[in-house]
């Protein structure tokens, strides 16, 4: 598939369960999407190997986007790409968008077969200025 | 924007979608539009703000509710056949209707 995927990383396996299903049944399943959440003990957490199959499951020759809710989902998610290093961590973008909404504005632009660029400039628009 | 729209088929159909053009209705509109190379633009009153279809951030930020008269006008290729498509998904109420069963 060439479209850019799309990764949602929240604390709550519940909240990024959820987030899919919302883009799954918004958008539908043009996009390659994963999600994860929670930590390797089922509490509230995120972590960096979780983030790293997520990324590898929505894998896009386009790229992939990367929506996360709080602090350590961005800090786990920055680790992930630096660990999945280049050339791939070029194209893998985390978005500074809320998660929901930036992932169900971020797969819609996808669907339609927009650039990684494109895909994170729509997650963008949502960010609090 | 003004200058490519000079030469723009356009149209305005009545939203009767209960929940108006709220976030999925958005998204199937914003999909719709992307599908077709022509520049299109919403509005919600006939002589604008224009808003570009294409963006599922603006689209959904204008939140058109029921009974909103929505205009659409396109310019470039296919523009004329992207309207027609555009004006057939909201009279179909986004085939989310009760009468429309899903085809999928």
């Amino acid at each position: 598939m060439s479209n850019v995927g799309i990764v949602i990383v929240s604390h709550s396996p519940l909240v990024a369960e959820g987030t899919a299903d919302m883009v799954r049944q918004m958008v539908g399943d043009e996009v390659p999407l994963a999600w994860c959440g929670g930590n390797d003990a089922g509490g509230l957490g995120t972590s960096v190997s979780a983030i790293m199959a997520a990324i590898e499951r929505a894998w896009s020759d386009a790229g992939v986007a990367i929506l996360v809710d709080l602090g350590g989902a961005e800090t786990n998610s920055e680790m992930a790409v630096e660990m999945i290093g280049p050339p791939r961590a070029d194209k893998i973008v985390i978005c500074n968008a809320p998660i929901v909404e930036g992932a169900v504005m971020a797969a819609t632009e996808a669907s339609g077969g927009a650039s990684l660029k494109e895909v994170v400039a729509t997650a963008h628009e949502l960010a609090p200025a | 924007m003004e200058d490519r729209m000079s030469n723009s088929v356009g149209t305005s159909v009545l939203i009767t979608h209960e929940v108006g053009l709220h976030a999925r209705p958005s998204v199937k509109l914003t999909k719709l539009a992307k599908s077709f190379p022509a520049d299109v633009e919403i509005a919600l009153a006939p002589d604008g703000p224009w808003i570009d279809a294409k963006s599922i951030v603006k689209v959904m930020a204008a939140k058109a509710p029921k009974g909103t008269t929505l205009h659409l006008r396109a310019a470039g290729e296919r523009a004329g056949e992207a309207v027609a498509a555009l004006k057939a998904l909201i009279e179909r109420d986004f085939d989310e209707g009760e009468d429309h069963a899903r085809s999928a």
